[in-house]
């Protein structure tokens, strides 16, 4: 194994055996392999730089190059976009650790050999982020190799294998060129991916949300601290922002519209589709801090003398949210709220029973302009999971998750 | 009276409160707009009158009473200026100090930055506790209660509490500075004179006079305050449309700072000055001299103020080297995070407090070499630092327009080699403390 500090700066010499140039970078190409050292610029002081191809490389150690054609086959540098840099993109910078799901700093990086007829290919395998590099970081050129990989064998050893590392690049353009898709941090929880960013500078931010798709962006940007949820949406163009506030639920794109400039919120409001344009402004109406400003308008509700198999298959052939679906709540004949039917309970009852008879007593709700306060202690009182939300004539106009009143309680503390 | 007229009458007195409201609207939401970011840059320069810096303006002021009172306005901009380059960096980029150098100038040079770094706050954080140790000694309290007692509160502070919960105690220290305002007042100083003498430059050609300039611009600029200051900006998520009001928040600062230090030369100018105390080590012992002098309350304000000052420098400067440290290697570092989270962060800044204040209470301890040599390592270190600092602050890919402007970047460089060449005079003298040749 090599690391790519061991070659930086290390010499290079021609297949006539005569001095090249000094290894000032090592280049990947991602478009083409995601983990070989495609090129090796090689410095030569006040002429030209010369970049090696990976099939020009025939030999290499620690400090030395050996190349398998003569110098005059190898072509000038000119910048590439498209080249991941070893030791400018990568070295000292931060990236995100997938498996680790943390931002981490890269202390060096670790190569392996692929010998083939002739050829030696470098591929980049890990990297190291622990005390194991910097040791060697520290001592490169001060102690004697052998002595610096004796100490480093006592030391504790931190890598992230290559497939882990996700580059941070703020720049859209370059990370189409370096092909960073941010795939691996749309698996991440979306919990872990915000406290990830609120690790990062706000460009890096700015890049990452940009590069997720639209689902992801928003689970993200509803986990995210309040201020920055702000400043990122703040920044992107209103029609960007939409794509990402209707894939919220409409109390969290609520709440973030709520903290925006009163134009910047309309700005944003009129991209949205029409119908979620609709539930986001009719909350935007109520405060913040009331059951109104709480609640969410996407809730199950159905008749109270519907049957437990009309009302399952009925919600199996809605687009309903079912990580979220806790209670069902229930409506008399004058549409008015009359209960509430946990799912817990509609799991176990007998497909005949009417909703009515599987009821929580007391049937708890709450008009819109009740203070968080009253929202909390009527949570805590009877133990709920969810309460509705009903308007002056008791018709339900929407739910409170208990989700939200943890969320809210959390920040008050 | 009846309930007409009253009604009418609040009727009116409220029209006119609404009409107030509505003239003092944008007023008041450019304050409001100002106290979300105002904090970083009010708290590094006030910490920046820490312990240290407190005995060397007493010195001053009793050496020379109101004769260097002049050089308090040109500190002044040059502690804007500098520190005003770390507040854009940490606004613009989003990245600390010892981040950026560590990207932009490799592993080795990071390395030794901090490694000079943690030894000389180490020297820094000893000069606090020893502060803490001479003003409980005018309350009358033993050392061996005052320093065990002052570590532990600062370390509960840090540990227990989140970012913003410690910026509002440390905002409340940064208010208790003003007893140093009260003390100069019961030294009833000639006030008109103290103000031609700040107006107008005296400078005097001798080298003890020379010397004590040196030593307070030294102590004004520290080099740890610029990674703390950007930090700061950093962990508060100021974002670069609020760049202005940090901004603010760095002339408050640096303006408030050098108030302080007004007031503490003229409060000593005024008494020991006068009355020939003019040799005085620390300032605690200033604070002693200043009992007969202008009163019991004087001194005891000046005490106070002392003491507020190195329980202040002594919470932040572990947790300014801490956070560097991990920052350039790459631990994780803030208090927002657990102690299981930042391992390394916590058990840094709980170091640096124990042996800070062990080592003050080790009988007969080489205080002075101790100081002398912090002092001498802030001096090596500040050229270096400051010298990152205009590198970075100008690269445009990192700053993109709010690189440095001409004039900005001409009275940046005519400052760091000021601040360089007084430095290294500093250190001179320290290391040989005999008077210098050919002044």
């Amino acid at each position: 194994m090599l690391h790519a500090t061991e070659l930086l700066g290390g010499e290079a010499y021609d297949s006539a055996g005569n001095f090249v140039g000094r290894v000032t970078e090592l280049f990947l190409e991602p478009a083409d392999q995601p983990n070989r050292v495609a090129r090796v610029l090689l410095g030569r002081g006040k002429y030209l730089p010369l970049v090696a191809r990976y099939d020009h490389i025939g030999f290499v150690a620690p400090g030395v190059i050996k190349l398998n054609v003569e110098e005059k086959a190898l072509d000038y540098y000119g910048p590439n976009e498209s080249w991941l840099a070893v030791g400018k993109d990568l070295l000292d910078q931060q990236i995100i650790d997938t498996s680790g799901r943390k931002v981490v700093r890269v202390n060096d990086i670790d190569l392996a050999e692929q010998r083939t007829n002739g050829t030696v290919e470098l591929r980049v395998t890990q990297v190291d982020v622990g005390l194991t590099g910097a040791a060697r970081r520290l001592l490169q050129g001060l102690a004697s190799p052998g002595l610096i990989r004796r100490l480093q064998e006592k030391l504790p050893t931190r890598v992230i294998r290559w497939e882990f590392v996700n580059l941070i690049e703020p720049d859209p353009l370059r990370r189409v060129k370096l092909r960073i898709t941010n795939q691996q941090l749309a698996r991440m929880h979306p919990a872990d991916l915000a406290d990830i960013m609120e690790d990062l500078s706000p460009a890096e931010r700015q890049g990452i949300i940009a590069s997720l798709d639209e689902e992801t962006a928003a689970e993200a940007l509803a986990e995210l601290d309040k201020r920055l949820t702000k400043e990122i949406v703040e920044t992107m163009t209103p029609d960007k922002a939409a794509d990402i506030l209707e894939e919220m639920d409409p109390d969290q794109a609520a709440d973030v519209l709520a903290d925006l400039a009163p134009e910047r919120s309309q700005e944003v409001l009129q991209e949205m589709p029409g119908n979620e344009a609709r539930d986001v402004r009719a909350l935007l109406q109520f405060e913040e801090d009331t059951a109104g400003g709480m609640m969410n308008t996407e809730f199950v509700y159905v008749g109270e003398t519907a049957r437990r198999d009309e009302v399952v298959s009925w919600i199996r052939s809605r687009d309903v949210n079912l990580e979220s679906l806790d209670s069902v709540f229930l409506i008399d004949d004058g549409a008015h709220f009359s209960g509430v039917v946990s799912v817990g309970r509609l799991l176990l009852a007998a497909p005949e029973q009417q909703m009515v008879e599987l009821k929580s007593e007391p049937p708890v709700s709450v008009r819109p302009d009740a203070n968080e306060k009253e929202v909390f202690d009527l949570f805590d009182k009877y133990n709920l999971r969810s309460l509705s939300v009903v308007d002056s004539n008791s018709r339900p106009i929407g739910s409170i998750a208990v989700d939200d009143v943890i969320t809210r309680m959390h920040r008050q503390l | 009276m009846n309930w007409v007229s009253i009604s009418e009458r609040t009727g009116a007195w409220r029209a006119r409160a609404g009409e107030w409201g509505k003239r003092t609207r944008t007023m008041r939401r450019r304050l409001l707009l100002f106290l979300a970011v105002v904090g970083p840059g009010v708290i590094t320069s006030n910490v920046d009158n820490d312990a240290g810096g407190i005995s060397v303006y007493s010195q001053a002021g009793a050496q020379f009473g109101y004769m260097l009172l002049w050089s308090i306005i040109p500190m002044t901009i040059a502690l804007y200026v500098t520190e005003e380059m770390c507040a854009r960096m940490g606004v613009i980029t989003g990245k600390g100090l010892s981040d950026l150098i560590r990207e932009e100038f490799g592993f080795r040079p990071t390395f030794f930055l901090i490694l000079i770094g943690f030894v000389v706050d180490m020297g820094n954080v000893a000069a606090e506790f020893a502060g803490v140790a001479a003003s409980g000694q005018i309350f009358h309290i033993s050392k061996y209660v005052s320093v065990p007692i002052a570590a532990i509160v600062v370390w509960v502070l840090v540990m227990r509490g989140t970012y913003r919960q410690v910026e509002k105690i440390f905002l409340v220290a940064c208010v208790f500075y003003a007893s140093y305002v009260f003390s100069a007042f019961l030294a009833k100083p000639n006030w008109l004179v103290a103000a031609k003498y700040t107006a107008i430059p005296s400078v005097h050609l001798n080298a003890g006079y020379l010397l004590m300039l040196t030593a307070l611009v030294g102590t004004t600029i520290a080099p740890w305050q610029f990674f703390y200051m950007q930090a700061s900006f950093v962990e508060k998520r100021v974002a670069k449309k609020q760049y202005p009001q940090a901004r603010a928040d760095v002339l408050i600062g640096s303006i408030s700072c050098m108030i302080v230090v007004f007031f503490i030369i003229v409060c000593t100018g005024a008494t020991l000055y006068v009355h020939g105390h003019r040799n005085i080590v620390d300032a605690g012992e200033a604070a002693q001299a200043l009992v007969p002098l202008a009163g019991r309350w004087a001194a005891l304000l000046f005490a106070f103020g002392l003491l507020n000052a190195s329980l202040f420098a002594a919470s932040i400067l572990p947790l300014s080297t801490a956070h560097v440290i991990c920052e350039g290697m790459g631990f994780e570092a803030g208090i927002d995070h657990k102690f299981k989270d930042a391992p390394i962060f916590y058990s840094l800044y709980t170091a640096m407090i124990v042996v800070g204040g062990a080592v003050i209470l080790i009988p007969h301890a080489p205080l002075e070499k101790i100081l002398i040599l912090s002092q001498v390592g802030n001096g090596i270190w500040l050229p270096i630092v400051l010298i990152f600092m205009l590198l970075l602050v100008n690269r445009r890919d990192l700053m993109g327009e709010f690189v440095n402007t001409r004039t900005f970047n001409l009275i940046a460089w005519v400052t760091a080699v000021a601040m360089i060449a007084l430095t290294l005079i500093l250190v001179y003298t320290a290391i040989f403390p005999t008077p210098m040749p050919g002044i």
